[in-house]
């Protein structure tokens, strides 16, 4: 009996010999994680449990700066901001690049050349887009007030007014961003088989049926690839904003992201910072895995 | 040890009898040896710190620009090596504040905005007390001449304590500029007082044109010096001696409240939105009757390929308020980062770049208006000068009246913001005593922690 035990253990032994001999590989890799995202991701969380601005000492106050943020109205304001940049920036660009899709899958004369146009707008750098829409925004020698004069509207403030903020500074995002979802989306449509078209016309069909039932399932993976995508450039958009408005009028249009620099780089409040940082942090997780979930979802129908 | 290797002949023999007595090291533990020796040789010279090498850390301005174009007449003069570093504004700002509260600088003399920084870097002695360089007469250039320096300029470089800690370069007092073609036509004359002001910018104000009465920024944050150019002439100011806030006194919601009626009422669409470019773009136009801010953006009014108003702007004194006349003050200047090993080196620096010369050079290439009051007479009596006579009268008076326009403590940038989106929301139709109440107590609590930290 002794032999018998003694082989497999003999192997296990040599695996499990092997095995440690691998570990020795990874080493690199996790010290460079470690260093470049544990290391500061674990700092952050000690900062954040101290009272700090630079130029002062610092004070322990363990979840204190998470207590005061949680009554904070402009921290929760900014929170509130956020969501909804972020959902009018997911939205509407999913829907528009869905359709210009659509148009640019049909066969028509210079497709080609126009689909290179339309995708013009995502080579241009945030930042002079933002500056170019400032002026076009301007109340009195923008651009966009005089177009709708020309259509006999009246002018309207944009981002100069509080409660037209977000929706303007969203219709740069919508100018900017729409072609990438337009991309994905036609790389999706390009994949897709002919078939299931074929036998839906003899079925009798209309193109709405053909679109609701064929065709935006079968992209419907594509979609929330470009959602997420789309979802995390809306959540962390910075430059546009700060940009154009700075947060403003007043607190108009301050997202998180706007109120973390200011109180890391204009007030120096490291602690606080930090402690925005993790609530970032964990909102950015948590619609990540929501929508991880719906992906998952989609691919199984 | 550098000042000591440039001394002349018989000092230099003497302290090698001395040394050769004492040692070096014991040399070095006289109280007072060096400066004796200093004061016994006597005379300055720029060559006394010849082969060393400083690093300037500017501003990205026209002023910078300037400084940086004369360094080499600087390395000329001194042979001192000169590697400077200039980035825009901000981003200086955040730079400085990082690399002094790491205890070390990259830099020995850097630029500094006294409205913003003087509390911050006086409060944990970053720059070094330039008193004792400047008693010193074998450090002291004969030509400095500080009483030319401007009083708001040298009030502004001297921290609460008496310490000196810069040399003032460039004041930015807030003036109106104004146009004459809209005055005249109404046939109004350029107001003396608040109510005055008030009442022309009523009378000016004109929407179905597209002419306000009256535009300055609104935008949060830029905005709180209009306030405070209002606030002083009340007689109001931010804090009392006791460490308390003053921004919710009578004086500061009447203050508040022409703040609200000049900009709301009778200023442009959007103007909550305005910073000085906006503001200033409009009143080029010729679509503003007045414009509050710093006299450093007169340039381009009188530029043809940018302006609609050459030969039309009136530059006008801040009108007195019911209780005094006072120019709100903007300025920057030049310390020495009190972690810099070649301290000597970085005073010659200071001293040649606030001389008379560049100071007449800013005039000249009108990147600004210097602290110097002889570089006003200067500039004028060379003939490539162009800016206007009345800019330079206004510049004159207003320095004269001039108090800071911003609260000197140290998160003068958090009092902007919390105050600025006051002020903003007064725009948009918030009460003014309301929100300076709201904000007086949103603001309070900070100001105590950063004077107790």
């Amino acid at each position: 009996m002794p032999g018998l035990v003694a082989a497999p253990a003999r192997g296990a032994r040599f695996l499990a010999r092997r095995r440690r001999a691998y570990y020795w590989f990874i080493v690199p890799a996790l010290v460079v994680v470690g260093a470049v995202i544990v290391f500061p991701w674990l700092f952050t969380l000690w900062m954040s449990a101290f009272d700090w601005t630079i130029g002062s000492a610092a004070h322990f106050v363990g979840f204190g700066n998470y207590a005061k943020l949680a009554t904070n109205q402009r921290f929760l304001e900014a929170i509130l901001h956020t969501f909804y940049f972020t959902a009018l920036a997911v939205a509407a660009p999913l829907v528009l690049g869905t359709l210009a899709a659509l148009i640019f899958h049909r066969d028509f004369p210079f497709r080609g050349v126009l689909r290179g146009v339309f995708v013009m707008p995502m080579m241009a750098t945030p930042v002079a887009v933002a500056l170019v829409w400032t002026m076009m925004f301007h109340p009195q020698q923008g651009v966009l007030n005089y177009l709708l004069s020309l259509v006999g509207l009246p002018p309207s403030l944009w981002v100069y007014s509080p409660t037209l903020v977000i929706p303007s500074l969203v219709l740069v995002e919508v100018w900017h961003w729409t072609p990438l979802v337009m991309l994905i989306v036609l790389g999706g449509l390009a994949a897709l088989p002919t078939e299931p078209y074929e036998s839906a016309r003899l079925d009798g069909a209309s193109e709405w049926q053909l679109f609701r039932f064929i065709t935006l399932p079968l992209v419907a993976p594509f979609i929330v690839v470009a959602a997420v995508i789309r979802t995390i450039d809306a959540l962390k958009t910075f430059d546009t904003i700060y940009v154009i408005t700075g947060g403003g009028p007043g607190t108009a249009s301050e997202t998180i992201n706007l109120y973390l620099y200011l109180q890391a780089f204009a007030f120096y409040n490291i602690g606080t910072a930090s402690a925005v940082v993790v609530v970032f942090f964990v909102i950015v997780l948590a619609l990540a895995l929501l929508l991880l979930h719906v992906r998952e979802k989609t691919k199984w129908s | 040890m550098a000042d000591r290797e440039h001394d002349t002949g018989p000092q230099r023999q003497r302290r090698r009898l001395l040394q050769a007595g004492l040692g070096a090291t014991a040399l070095g533990a006289i109280p007072g040896a060096g400066q004796l020796a200093a004061q016994a040789q006597g005379a300055f010279d720029w060559k006394k710190f010849k082969g060393e090498k400083i690093e300037v850390f500017l501003v990205k301005s026209p002023r910078g620009d300037l400084l940086t174009k004369y360094h080499k007449e600087f390395e000329d003069l001194t042979g001192i090596t000169v590697g400077s570093e200039m980035i825009p504004e901000q981003q200086q700002r955040q730079k400085a504040v990082i690399e002094f509260n790491s205890g070390n600088t990259s830099f020995d003399v850097i630029a500094i905005s006294y409205h913003v920084q003087k509390r911050l870097f006086g409060k944990n002695k970053w720059l070094e007390d330039i008193r004792p360089m400047m008693a010193d007469k074998s450090l002291a250039d004969p030509n400095l001449d500080f009483p030319d320096f401007a009083e708001g300029g040298l009030k502004y470089a001297t921290q609460a304590d008496g310490r000196i800690d810069s040399l003032p370069f460039n004041l930015d007092p807030w003036v109106v500029y104004y146009n004459k073609e809209l005055f005249e036509a109404k046939g109004i004359a350029y107001p003396k007082t608040f109510a005055e002001m008030i009442d022309a910018a009523a009378r000016l104000n004109d929407p179905a044109k597209g002419v306000a009465g009256f535009v300055g920024r609104g935008l949060k944050n830029a905005n709180v010096p209009v306030w405070s150019s209002f606030l002083l002439g009340y007689g109001g100011g931010f804090v009392d001696a006791r460490g308390k806030l003053t921004t919710d006194t009578p004086e500061a919601v009447d203050a508040a409240k022409m703040y609200q009626t000049l900009l709301a009422k009778y200023g442009p669409q959007g103007v909550a939105g305005f910073n000085w470019n906006e503001a200033q773009s409009l009143f080029l136009q010729g679509k503003a009757a007045m414009w509050l801010d710093g006299i450093g953006f007169a340039q381009p009014l009188e530029d043809p390929t940018k302006s609609r108003i050459v030969g039309k702007v009136g530059y006008g004194v801040m009108p007195a308020g019911p209780k005094q006349q006072v120019s709100a003050l903007f300025g920057d200047g030049q310390g020495i980062s009190t972690f810099s090993k070649k301290k000597g080196p970085s005073w010659f620096y200071l001293q040649w770049a606030a001389n008379k010369a560049n100071q007449t050079r800013i005039l000249q290439a009108a990147a600004g208006a210097p602290v110097r009051k002889s570089a006003y007479a200067m500039a004028q009596s060379s003939a490539d000068f162009k800016a206007p006579k009345q800019w330079v009268e206004c510049m004159l008076t207003s320095a004269r009246i001039a108090q800071p326009g911003l609260p000197v403590i140290a998160p003068v940038t958090e009092f902007r913001d919390v105050f600025g989106i006051a002020l903003t929301n007064m725009i948009n139709g918030a009460d003014p005593a309301t929100e300076l109440r709201k904000a007086t107590a949103e603001f309070q609590p900070i100001l105590d922690k950063s004077e107790k930290a």
